[in-house]
């Protein structure tokens, strides 16, 4: 029976992820995502990791998606401003596509032929088990990752930061303080360029 | 132990001295450098005399293996010294007559510009020519035998502003390199031969062999090869007296006292090689008489001082090899030993008397030097003494044991050498008579200034004349009721040819006739030669008066340079003008030059590759990931 | 609970998820080359990333190794470091040009 359910949440899986890559507007493609990572939660749920389970639907759908929404809607996308290739990319894209999914499936066709016994009370799953193994083993990722996180946070608002600073020196010209100081964070298109 | 651990600190003194003055060159003070280089070569000399006298009565042979420098299958090839008799006394030259020679040069050198760098090449040069007698395989000896081929261009072109030393620089050292071919095909073929490059197990080996053998015969002509044109015997002999060019005192080291006895050095280590290729002994023995007659009769002509002592080093140098040709390779190290110390007394005194006369070289401008210079002029007069082979003085002996060799051997050998003994006889006082006797014929702001040496250069010169007047005794020959010392001293080098060989004999009173025969006969040529020079006062032509044709011929070399040039350098320079204008130009800088191109192509080719659009990049990625996927999968 | 639900057990072949690991990555692939928008590039990076992690999750489950599920764990954390600083560089990207089209990115050429 639990068959059946992994049918339906893979068939659920793999068409709202190729609704992502297809629909025109971005805001359904985000969409479409959140749908894809419920249904991989799902997976995760039926695998017996419900610690997984958990931090996927928090740090995924819960915050980077909408992290993505946000994006979208700063930025105004929508069905009219979205470009689109030539038909000859799309048609090389699916193509290599599909002969890359030949290649992997060709590769792993030897693997194993084994069965995964779902719903069973497997131990591993367990946010206590998970726990314990994360902070014996896995201690210093763990930490490690903590300053992973650090830097991308500062990384982030580094780089946030530019635009916003711009627009308000651009306002306060001639108040005294130096321009040269803080011209170099504006970065032009044209500078790019070798004229 | 402690003997093989000074074996092999003896040539890191001077190489230390080298790399110390090398590195520090600008910083150090003139006065340093001086102390740095004879203090180095000094330690040298002191440590072979410790092991000299270490070696005491049973003359062992001390042996130090510092590492192994070459393995490649079954070829190795250790840096290994050896210390014995044969090499000993050699280093006790090198060493002895090199420090004197330093000292003399902290004097003679004094206010050059290039002060450091001289004695930072003395230096090395000490090393290599260590190396050289030192070492204990053919490869190490190749080494020094090359080190010090390569300091003697350093130091002859020292004065490299001048393009005209440059150039004899550069002859010393390619005449030299014609010669290494030889010596270098002969040591590939010992190592074909014996399999080894080791000396024991070379000569153990050769000992078993038959005499005159064709290999023996081809190995022995190939390393004289070498020996012709390191000690400059005919036909590579040109450079030497061109290399005149150098300071005087690298004159006296190195084409007097040293490197040119290499090839002497080098057959006598070889001698049981030798004594197996009668061949090649004779041969020997015929180049080395034509050389010393050839240079002694060209010396006679010349008329610049050093020009004189070079051909008479060509002349006796041969007269070694005609020993060592004779077998009679005790007296070939005998006469190389004594000719060492009169030689670099007779450089070092004409480099004081060119010091004193303010850089004049030319006789026929000198005179009248006794006043001036009496230090010199004594320590002149002993070294001219004892090339000339009269008694008491260490020619004599040395000499006269060549000449009765020569004669129970080979007669005609001995009338020949005995002609050029007295030719060297009759040049060298002419030489002394124009310097020194007679009045003053230099020009008046030369005489102005001429003065006595000081005395860093006086006193080598008056160490080197009691060397030479007491430097025969070592080999007092049986004669005369000694010992012969040397004999004593070497007999274990010469073991294995003395067992081939008979040596010559002659009787007793044979020997003293031929002895009274000969100092006669030199002390009437002695005479003649003061009685055109001093009695009657002859001078020889300037410059642009035309001379006999005899005259003419000797004078000018027997226009041997001349002839190489011709015959040999002139096709040369043609022959490789011609080949770089076409295999140069047209085959390999075509194909050089279209490699380049190729590439340059390929590199705008594929340069189109990067077209800047991202997307075409991540399309690029997502293609290679499919082929090498591809490639792993089902290759 | 237990008996009941193990009455309904069935294994699943591992091989099943292979293949939908496979197909959800090469969705992501595909979604990369065919879309131009900078952002829903990223989206289909993200996809790709799920997939991975689905098929670590599925091979700890069947060899009983919780090192899967820690590492998928720390590719979450990587992920949400990697979107937050994308998507930071995509809005300068979008302030400088004033848009997300990756073909106006053309500078990186000879």
């Amino acid at each position: 029976m639990i068959l059946y359910v992994f049918y339906f949440l893979s068939f659920l899986a793999v068409l709202s992820a190729l609704m992502v890559v297809f629909s025109r507007n971005p805001i359904y493609s985000v969409l479409y995502l959140v749908i894809t990572f419920f249904c991989v939660g799902g997976h995760y749920l039926i695998l017996s990791a419900e610690f997984l389970f958990a931090v996927h639907i928090i740090v995924y759908a819960g915050a980077i998606m909408v992290l993505f929404l946000y994006v979208i809607m700063l930025l105004n996308l929508n069905k009219d401003t979205e470009p689109q290739k030539n038909s000859i990319y799309k048609f090389a894209a699916i193509l290599s596509g599909g002969l890359l999914m030949l290649v992997m499936v060709g590769a792993l066709k030897g693997a194993e032929s084994a069965t995964i016994q779902l719903g069973s009370n497997s131990e591993v799953g367990l946010v206590k088990n998970l726990g314990r193994m994360l902070f014996n083993e896995f201690l210093l990722p763990f930490e490690i990752v903590s300053v992973l996180l650090l830097a991308a946070m500062v990384g982030a608002v580094m780089l946030g930061k530019t635009p916003l600073k711009a627009t308000q020196q651009e306002s306060k010209s001639g108040n005294g303080r130096s321009l040269m100081a803080d011209s170099p964070k504006i970065t032009h298109v044209k500078e790019f360029t070798n004229e | 132990m402690v003997m093989d651990l000074i074996v092999g600190l003896i040539p890191l003194a001077p190489l230390s001295g080298f790399l110390l003055i090398a590195l520090l060159n600008k910083q150090l003070r003139h006065w340093l450098v001086a102390l740095i280089a004879c203090s180095a070569v000094l330690v040298s000399f002191v440590l072979t005399v410790v092991l000299f006298f270490a070696m005491g009565e049973d003359l062992p042979s001390f042996n130090y293996t510092a590492f192994e420098w070459i393995t490649a299958g079954n070829f190795s090839v250790s840096y290994s010294l050896l210390a014995d008799p044969l090499s000993v006394l050699m280093m006790l030259i090198i060493t002895g007559v090199g420090f004197l020679i330093h000292v003399y040069s902290a004097g003679y050198m004094h206010g050059d510009d290039g002060f450091n760098r001289f004695f930072a090449y003395l230096n090395l040069f000490i090393f290599f020519m260590l190396l050289l007698v030192m070492g204990s395989n053919y490869l190490l000896m190749f080494v020094g035998w090359e080190g010090v081929g390569l300091c003697s261009y350093l130091l002859i072109g020292f004065w490299f502003k001048n393009t005209e030393y440059n150039n004899a620089a550069k002859k010393a050292f390619i005449m030299n390199r014609i010669g290494d071919v030889g010596l270098i095909l002969g040591v590939i073929m010992i190592f074909i031969q014996f399999g080894s490059l080791s000396y024991p197990d070379v000569f153990q080996q050769a000992s078993e062999m038959t005499a005159g053998s064709t290999v023996l015969t081809t190995i022995t002509i190939l390393l004289f090869i070498g020996a012709i044109g390191k000690s400059a015997q005919i036909p590579l002999y040109t450079w030497l007296p061109d290399a005149m060019a150098g300071p005087t005192p690298v004159s006296a080291l190195i084409h007097a006292a040293t490197m040119v006895t290499a090839g002497v050095y080098m057959v006598a280590r070889n001698n049981i090689l030798y004594s197996l290729s009668p061949f090649t002994l004779d041969l020997i023995v015929i180049i080395g008489v034509a050389t010393a007659l050839l240079a002694a009769t060209i010396a006679v002509a010349q008329n610049d001082i050093k020009k004189v002592l070079a051909y008479s080093t060509v002349s006796q140098l041969g007269l070694m090899f005609l020993a060592l040709g004779l077998g009679a390779y005790t007296s070939g190290i005998f006469h190389m030993t004594t000719h060492a110390f009169f030689k670099a007394l007779l450089f070092l005194g004409a480099g004081s008397v060119i010091h004193g006369m303010s850089g004049e070289q030319d006789i026929r401008n000198m005179g009248g030097l006794r006043k001036y210079l009496p230090i010199t002029f004594i320590t002149f007069l002993i070294g001219t003494l004892a090339i000339s082979g009269l008694p008491p003085f260490a020619g004599f002996f040395s000499k006269d044991e060549i000449l009765a060799n020569a004669f129970a051997g080979n007669k005609i050998a001995w009338g020949l050498a005995f002609l050029a003994s007295l030719l060297t006889a009759f040049y060298m006082f002419r030489l002394f008579f124009l310097t020194f006797s007679g009045s003053v014929r230099a020009n008046e702001t030369v005489k102005h200034h001429i003065h006595e040496s000081p005395s860093t250069m006086t006193v080598p010169l008056v160490v080197l004349a009691f060397l030479s007047v007491t430097g025969g005794f070592i080999g007092i020959p049986a004669v005369f009721g000694g010992g012969h010392a040397l004999n004593e001293f070497l007999s274990p080098v010469f073991a294995g040819s003395a067992q081939l060989q008979e040596p010559h004999h002659l009787s007793h009173t044979a020997e003293l006739m031929l002895m009274g025969v000969v100092v006669g006969v030199t002390l009437i040529v002695i005479w003649l030669a003061h009685n055109l020079y001093v009695k009657r006062k002859r001078l020889p032509a300037p410059d642009g008066v035309s001379l006999g044709t005899f005259h003419r011929l000797i004078y000018n070399k027997y226009y041997v340079d001349e002839t190489y040039d011709r015959a040999i350098v002139r096709p040369m320079n043609f022959t490789s003008k011609a080949v770089d204008a076409v295999v140069e130009r047209l085959l390999i800088d075509r194909i050089v030059n279209s490699t380049g191109r190729v590439v340059t192509w390929g590199g705008r080719t594929l340069r189109h590759l990067q077209t800047g659009n991202t997307g075409f990049y991540i399309f690029a990625m997502v293609v290679s990931i499919i082929v090498l996927l591809m490639v792993k999968t089902f290759v | 609970m237990n008996d009941s639900v193990s009455q309904a057990i069935q294994g699943v072949p591992l091989n099943y998820y292979i293949w939908l690991s496979t197909a959800l990555f090469v969705i992501g692939v595909l979604g990369v080359l065919y879309r131009r928008n900078a952002i829903i590039i990223f989206m289909c990076i993200e996809l790709m990333l799920n997939a991975v992690n689905l098929l670590m999750v599925a091979f700890s489950a069947y060899h009983g190794d919780g090192a899967g599920q820690v590492f998928v764990f720390f590719i979450m954390a990587v992920a949400a470091a990697e979107v937050a600083v994308g998507l930071a560089i995509l809005i300068v990207i979008h302030y400088n040009t004033r848009s997300t089209d990756i073909n106006v990115l053309n500078k990186l050429k000879w």
